[in-house]
């Protein structure tokens, strides 16, 4: 049984269909990248899978139970954590209280405050700072560490590597075998294709809402991802 | 001498106007409610407290211990039903519906209560007082309704920053979508913040039925009490509301000494003062 499911999952913005009958299964364990260009539907497939976007219950399986249908904060409590894209940090709380807002859904697992902040040095020593003080790299750490803190299962990446320094991408990027680590399943979404291919055990193309190519990243050859990227 | 007394008394008055406002500043802050039936919720606590003076006996600051949950509870009832479904991109179908639910609890105490004016009576404490030197005296009832009024306000504080809920109603104030996506059950954290804030107006409203007279009507001249507190002090800041209470009650005791009837006028004045010199209040937290 596959972690994470999804059968012939549609999306629409009101008359605009964003999704088309999307396939997806995650195995536990694995580090999965979904990749694509603007606006080929990779963060509606996310908003999906953590319950912003509304789908029938049966489209969206995880660890086996129908969850298409659930709201966002029942979603977390069963172990699907999103770091959002643009971080969406909390401006009025420090880097603490946006981290210890992770365990609002009460799930124990291994991170706590300590453990992230030994991931991430940087967040220890800001963190009674407000989160928009932080520059970008030290803002998307704390992204990602208050999305650990909800102890997920399956942590859901979406660009955290959009708008950071190349030195800044490479520090966030060398965090996530740690995570891996602790046997979380990761679903990383990048518009950087290098960067998805070398994490990734397998990858996913998206085009125009569509699954356009999936394989490991060593059976892909760089024609083939041309292609299922833009489609010409 | 007589100023200082004046500025005094005005500061205790101030204590009742930041109670007014410190649950009409929590519904706002958290969920960007303004709710126009605040004044007549706190005449309504007025009067649950005089039903339960008149059938138990107790002493009206004694009924507090059974009006202050009652409210939580109406609270949490009318978030969870009914002000939850206006919420969403528009503000004007919250404003509307707490509209409409002022009018008719104003409507339903006239109907069972009259339009006689009421007072919760608490016997010797309403005219017992302190001396503090020669010329100046301090009304037990007034110290009691300030030192209240700097309690609820500190336990506000400590609320919002030292535990997970208040972090949940921050977290919720600046993003109420990403909350959710942390687990947060926004329709629960609407309804705490408004059951937090009735149970603060149940306070305020005893405090004010033992103070002076009441009836069914004068709740909207305490809403605009409260919202004046609020803008003073600035949004979101309980400390702040706790010092526009006092702007407002220390204005309103100056305008009386000067003619009684300049009492409300000064209030205004002072108000409309602060809008123009520091338009986001003294002590503004928000960023919005």
């Amino acid at each position: 049984m596959s972690l994470l499911e999804t059968r012939d999952l549609t999306a629409f913005y009101g008359d605009f269909q964003a999704l088309f009958g999307i396939d997806l299964r995650i195995e536990e364990g694995e580090t999965v990248a979904i990749i694509g260009a603007n606006g080929a539907g990779k963060s509606t497939l996310l908003r999906a899978i953590t319950g912003q976007l509304r789908a029938p219950a049966e489209r969206v399986r995880f660890d086996g139970k129908p969850i298409g249908s659930l709201a966002p904060d029942r979603i977390v409590r069963l172990g699907i954590a999103l770091v959002p894209e643009g971080r969406r940090l909390f401006a009025s709380l420090t880097v603490e209280e946006n981290l210890r807002l992770g365990e609002q859904c009460r799930r124990q697992g291994p991170w706590t405050l300590e453990r992230v902040y030994r991931l991430f040095p940087p967040l220890a020593r800001r963190r009674s700072t407000p989160a928009p003080a932080l520059s970008g790299g030290e803002q998307q750490m704390a992204a990602i560490g208050r999305a650990l803190m909800a102890n997920p299962r399956l942590l859901l990446c979406d660009e955290i590597s959009l708008g950071l320094a190349p030195i800044v991408i490479r520090d966030i990027y060398a965090a996530l075998p740690g995570i891996r680590a602790e046997g979380t399943t990761m679903l990383i979404v990048e518009q950087d294709t290098n960067r998805a291919l070398a994490v990734a055990d397998r990858v996913y193309c998206l085009q125009e809402g569509r699954i356009t190519l999936t394989g490991a990243p060593g059976e892909l050859t760089r024609e083939r991802i041309r292609l299922a990227y833009f489609g010409v | 001498m007589a100023w200082t007394n004046i500025v005094l008394q005005g500061t205790l008055l101030g204590g009742l106007y930041a109670l007014f406002a410190a649950g009409l500043s929590l519904m706002f802050g958290v969920m960007r409610l303004v709710n126009i039936a605040h004044g007549d919720l706190i005449v309504l606590s007025a009067y649950c407290a005089l039903v339960i003076v008149q059938a138990t006996g107790l002493h009206p600051l004694l009924s507090l211990a059974l009006v202050v949950p009652l409210m939580f509870a109406l609270g949490y009832a009318l978030q969870r039903g009914l002000l939850n479904r206006t919420l969403g991109g528009d503000i004007l179908p919250s404003l509307l519906v707490t509209f409409g639910l002022s009018v008719i609890i104003q409507n339903l105490l006239l109907e069972a209560f009259s339009a006689d004016s009421r007072r919760l009576q608490a016997g010797a404490l309403e005219t017992a007082s302190l001396r503090l030197g020669d010329q100046i005296a301090v009304g037990v009832l007034p110290a009691i309704v300030f030192a209240m009024a700097i309690a609820v306000i500190a336990l506000l504080q400590l609320l919002l920053y030292r535990t997970a809920l208040g972090r949940a109603f921050r977290a919720t104030s600046d993003d109420a979508e990403t909350a959710q996506l942390y687990g947060v059950d926004i329709r629960h954290v609407f309804a705490l913040a408004t059951a937090l804030a009735l149970a603060i107006v149940s306070i305020a409203g005893v405090l004010l039925a033992i103070r002076t007279n009441f009836d069914p009507s004068i709740g909207p001249a305490r809403l605009l009490y409260a919202f004046e507190a609020v803008i003073i002090g600035g949004l979101g800041s309980p400390w702040g509301t706790l010092a526009g209470g006092i702007v407002l009650g220390v204005a309103q005791s100056l305008g009386a000494a000067v003619d009684p009837g300049l009492e409300i006028l000064a209030g205004h004045i002072a108000f409309l003062l602060v809008l123009v010199v520091r338009p986001r209040g003294l002590f503004p937290r928000l960023a919005d």
